[in-house]
Formats: C-alpha cells, structure tokens, sequence
C-alpha cells in the first residue's frame, strides 16, 4: 500500500464537476452548497461524522437521490432529470455499496454479465471473457459458478466490485465498502482497491478506513452538517488540520 | 493455583452418532415413546386412527360398482349382511354411471376426444413453462394452445381463432413499428388501438368473406352443453394463466410514482377485494348484458372467465406486492447503479426475486381460484357440483350424498395438491441462499 500514490498521475480532464448543490430530504436541508471538482485520475477519500451527509453526496452523482439545485456534470454529460442522461453516467459510473447488493439469484458470473449484455449490448462470448478477466483481477475466478449466498463478505464485496468493473466504468464509488465486513476481511477489499488505484481509476470513498485514506488517497474531504469543512491532501490532513470540527472528529476516531 | 494452560496435540476423529440419534428406531424412540406421556398419547393416536379407519374403510370397499340405482345398492348390502340404510357401504354404481358426465357435462359422447385432446395438449403446451428440461421451442406452442384450445372445444369455424389469433400478431407489430419510427409512448398506443380496430370492426367481415371462399371447420358445440370438471379446468386455468400476469402489471402499477396509473391500481384491486365472488359472477350472469351494446351475445362463460380471471388478480397483485415489499431497497438501487432500465430491472432483478418469495401466495391463490369455479354453479353453470345437484335430483340416484361429493371433494384434492407439491418443487429448485 505504501508506495501506491506516488507513482500516480492526476491529468488535468475533469471527471466530476459539482457546482453549488443543495438537497432536501423533506424539509430537512441534507447537502448544502457543494462545490467540488474531481479531476480524472483522482483517489478522494470522503470522511465525516455519521448523517453528515457523504453517503448522500456519492449517491448524488449516479443520480441515485435526486438533487433539487445546482449543476452536476460528470464526464461532460449533465445531470438532469432526463432518462437518457441518467442512464448515460450510471453506465459509466460504477458503484459498491456497503451491504454489496450482489443479486442473490444469479451466479458470480450472472451478477458479472448481466449489465454489459443488457445494457452495453455485449456479445455472450465477450462479456464471459470480460467477467472472467475482472474475477480473476479480485482473485476469485474460482468462484464464479457459485451463488452469492455462498460466499464470505469480503469475497461479496470482492464480486460487487468485480461487477462494476465489468461495465468498463470510468469513476467508481465507494458507498462504505468495509463497514459491515468482519475485521479479517476488510483488508482483501482494500487491496483490491489499491490495485484499482494503481490502474488509474477516479474513484471517490466513503470509508472510515483512515489508513486506506493516507496512503491512497490524493485528497480527503472532511464533511459534516452537509457541507464540505475541510479538504487537503491527506498529510496535511491528518497532521495538521484547520477546522475544530475536523480537529475532534481526527481525535475521536483515531484516538482509541 | 491451578495450571490454566493447554494445548491440544490430537484432533479429535469424527465419531458415528449415536443409535437415538439415527435410524429407524432412533426416530420413533425420540418421536414416539421418549416419555411416559408421549407414549400415552402415541397410544391414544394410534387408538383413534384406527377407529376411524375402521369405520371408514369398510364403507369405501363396498361391492355396489356395478349397481344402476340407490335401490340396487341397498340390497347388494342387505345380501351381505350389511346394514343397507345407513352406513353399511357406499353405493359406488352412480360414480360408474356418471363419471363422464362429471367430466364432460351435456357435451356430445361422440366429441370426447376433443376435450380429451386438448387437456393432453394442455400438458405439452405447460411442460416448458413448469420444468427445465423442456426444449424451450414448445413455447411457440404453448402461445398458440389457447387458440388451438379455443377451437377443438367450442369447435365452429377455424377462420375465428385463427383471425382473432392475428389480432395479437398485429398488436406485436404495431408495438415494434410504433417504438421504432415516433418511440415507445406511440408503440404502446398502438400495440393497444390497432388490434382493438381489428377485433371489432374488421374481423366479422373478414370472417364471413374467408368462411365463404375456404368453409373449414368442425361441428359447434353450444356453452350450455359445457361442464363438469371440464368446465372447472377451463375456467381455472384460464384464471391462473391470466391472472398472474394481470397481477404483476397491477402490483406494478400501484408502486408506481405515476399518480393516476397508480390510483388507478388501487381503486381497482381494492374494488374487486372488496366484492364478494358470487356478486361478481351475477353481474356476469345478468347485469353485464345491460352494459353491452345490444344485440351483442358475449359468450356466458367468457364472461364468467372474465370475472374470475380479475378476481384472482386483484388477489394476485397484493401478493406479489408483498414479494416486491420484501426485497431490500439495495436491489433496485444496484440495479439502478448498473445503468439497467426500469423494465429490465424488473424483469432481471426484481421480479425474479419477488416472484420466488411470493410463492407459497401466488399458489395458495391459484388452489383458491381453482376450488373458487365451483361457485359458478350458483349462476346455472353445471360444473360438478352443479352436476352433482343434477344426478341427484335423478329418481335412480335420490338421497345418494357421500360417494357423489366424496368423488368430486378427491379429483379437486388431486388437482390441488399437485399444485401444492409443484410449489415446493420450485421453491427449492430456486434456493440459492444458505
């Protein structure tokens, strides 16, 4: 994990473009005036207080919760409540949640190709091989004839991941992907997220893994009453930060 | 102080269960006699079981088959030292004489291979639906059955189910066509208004010209000559055929975010549940005639078919909606996340799984619907109930209750229960989760 970052190259192409967003849930103000600009290539660690409002915030930007102000554009595409944009960037934005929602009643394999056949239109032959090349990259091709209720977590978040990988995505989110892990197997999915990294994916994570974030994160946001307090690259970060909010939050969570 | 520490240098080896636990005679020591008062009670069961058998069956044995009326019966029984008035034997004679009245009704002896070829068809055209291993080719088939169906049954002229048959090709046409050229809302429109354009303005003329130039046809048999237990898997397969679908467009429907689409759901399923059956089936029966154009003869047990088939899928769309309610919300939203549509996110995702956690109801309606035809005698219809009041009424066969019921009570038992053990045979097919 140690050496990931230092290799990468952040280009200068915007991937994600967020200008003044707000979002009510009800009547309850839950993002407030987000700005954010992620340039492709980028590893953003989202870190913040419980009901901050970060899982919102990803789940935002595939259009999963509706947004009531302001401009998202990703990949140049506009985020509108126009169908055929949103269908657009969710094919090219993949995303892992905290519970994998892996679908129960397909095969590894099945959850790996469904979307490329029906939504890439991908010949059989060429999804399979597709599926199998991303299995055997979050190492479990052996597993794929089976169903997901046969596997451990790590092993289900491992295929969620491969499954999204398969859509050929040019950003991935990270929902909590380690939070309903057990503690031996939320490392085999931040390896299989570092190799990601080093493959130049833009990704953006929600997680609490702190040390994920120092060592592969470029930048990490701090959130809390649905704003962005603070962001800075993670030494600075960790060592040095600003905010008094962000200050006790650091000191709670890496304090036991 | 005592030493805490140890560790372990053997594995313990695998070791057979003990007899209480495995076997034949484990299970009944465990089950049957593990205490006193269980085996009182295994005693008292055993006890019971074998008084009502004892009864029972001496009654079901009884030589009558060849008799020709109740009369005949009674002094076989006599003859054989048998009480002959009351419960001594059942008088089997009248299930010998009327059996193929059950099963056909009036329809004319000569015809039975009709109906008879059809439930044989019915078996081809349902064997890809139910099992795997079915080539998936019969399902051309299984779509044109109802027509095929249709007309060995009813019989007439082959140009009407054949023409009527065309009405859903155009349908298809129309949808592919509309979707293609001015997109999917126009499609839709005229998957709806082009069939209905040719159902009822062009296709009794067309018939008449076609009967005219090519006669081809069998001899018509008349509704009323319909009945018994053909009547009753007539109308209840078309009901479970119907319904399902029926019933997951409406479940659909109601969790929609469209507000009148889904109001529209609601209103309905919440109509028909709250109706009883027998009103539904006299609004078949008399009232629906005032609301058709005049001179219109819709066919009684189409209309019956009709109320039925909407009954079960009010009923049907509740339970499905339960399926959809049980299915965590991470489903749709990876489904959603995968770029998938809400058509094939259903199709794919949701419905699959929905439709295997609401099994054990989707079944449980479809028996109820089934067991629900013999309501239609009420309204005239002489399905083996009604026959059975009929062969009743009968000089030969007056005062006769048990064997005519009993008879009915174990084909009904027959077809529901495999129902009910094909449901378990899906439901642990589709068990993928452990």
């Amino acid at each position: 994990m140690a050496n990931a970052k230092k290799q990468l190259e952040i280009s200068d192409e915007v991937a994600i473009q967020i200008t003044k967003m707000n979002k009510w849930f009800g009547s309850f103000h839950v993002l407030r005036d987000i700005d954010l600009t992620v340039q492709r290539g980028e590893r953003i660690v989202v870190a913040g207080p419980s009901g901050s409002g970060k899982s919102t915030l990803i789940r935002c930007i595939n259009a999963l919760e509706e947004h009531q102000e302001g401009l998202i554009t990703v990949d140049g595409t506009i985020l509108s409540s126009d169908l055929k944009n949103i269908d657009t960037i969710r094919s090219e934005v993949g995303m892992c949640f905290q519970h994998f929602n892996l679908f129960p009643h397909l095969t590894i394999l099945e959850n790996c190709m469904l979307a490329p056949i029906w939504v890439r239109k991908v010949p059989q032959k060429e999804a399979l091989e597709t599926a199998m090349h991303f299995l055997e990259k979050v190492k479990i091709p052996e597993q794929a004839n089976k169903y997901p209720g046969q596997l451990s977590g790590g092993q289900q978040q491992r295929v969620a991941i491969a499954r999204s990988l398969c859509m050929k995505p040019r950003i991935m989110l990270f929902d909590e992907p380690t939070s309903a892990l057990d503690p031996e197997m939320i490392k085999e999915v931040l390896d299989t997220m570092v190799t990601l990294a080093e493959d130049g994916m833009t990704m953006i994570v929600v997680t609490h893994e702190m040390g994920f974030a120092r060592e592969v994160a470029n930048r990490v946001i701090f959130m809390d009453e649905g704003q962005i307090i603070e962001q800075n690259e993670p030494e600075a970060f960790f060592d040095n930060p600003q905010n008094d909010r962000t200050k006790l939050f650091l000191s709670q969570i890496l304090g036991h | 102080m005592v030493d805490q520490s140890f560790v372990r240098t053997e594995i313990v080896p695998e070791k057979p269960a003990p007899l209480s636990q495995a076997g034949i005679i484990g299970w009944f020591r465990k089950n049957m006699f593990s205490d006193i008062p269980n085996t009182i009670l295994t005693g008292v069961v055993l006890y019971i079981i074998f008084m009502v058998l004892g009864n029972i069956l001496p009654w079901v044995f009884s030589p009558t088959w060849n008799s020709v009326s109740l009369t005949e019966c009674r002094s076989i029984l006599a003859e054989i030292g048998r009480d002959g008035h009351g419960n001594g034997g059942a008088c089997w004679g009248v299930i010998r004489e009327r059996w193929l009245q059950l099963m056909f009704g009036f329809y004319p002896s000569e015809l039975y291979w009709r109906p008879v070829l059809s439930f044989l068809l019915l078996g081809v055209a349902l064997a890809p639906v139910l099992f795997d291993g079915v080539s998936r080719k019969i399902l051309f088939f299984t779509a044109v059955y109802p027509f095929v169906c249709f007309w060995l049954i009813w019989g007439g002229s082959v140009w009407f189910p054949i023409s009527v048959f065309i009405g859903f090709i155009i349908s298809y046409f129309g949808f592919v066509i509309g979707n293609k050229s001015a997109g999917s809302l126009i499609g839709v429109l005229a998957a709806i208004a082009l069939p209905i354009i040719w159902w009822f303005i062009l296709l009794s003329p067309i018939n008449s010209v076609l009967n005219s130039i090519l006669p081809l046809g069998s001899e018509a048999i008349e509704s009323d000559r319909l009945g018994g237990f053909m009547l009753a898997i007539l109308i209840g397969v078309t009901g479970i055929a119907l319904s399902l679908p029926i019933g997951i467009l409406l479940a659909l429907g109601r969790q929609s975010d469209l507000p009148i689409l889904k109001g529209v759901c609601v209103c309905f399923i919440e109509f028909i549940r709250g109706v009883p059956l027998i009103t539904l089936l006299f609004v078949a029966s008399t009232l629906l005639n005032v609301f058709l154009p005049p001179g219109s003869n819709f066919d009684l047990i189409l209309r019956v078919m009709i109320m039925v088939t909407l009954f079960a899928s009010a009923y049907m769309a509740e339970v499905i909606r339960g399926g959809l309610a049980a299915l965590p919300k991470g489903q749709y939203e990876a489904a959603d996340s995968l770029g998938l549509d809400y058509w094939k996110a259903q199709r794919l995702i949701i419905l699959p799984q929905a439709l295997k956690i609401s099994i054990p109801g989707i079944v449980s309606t479809f028996i109820g619907l089934f067991k629900d035809t013999t309501l239609v005698s009420i309204i005239g219809l002489l399905d083996p109930l009604g026959l059975s009041t009929n062969i009743r009424a009968d000089m030969a066969w007056n005062g006769i209750l048990w064997e005519l019921y009993g008879f009915v009570a174990l084909i009904f038992f027959i077809f529901c229960f495999s129902m009910s053990r094909y449901s378990m045979y899906l439901e642990r097919k589709l068990a993928t989760g452990h």
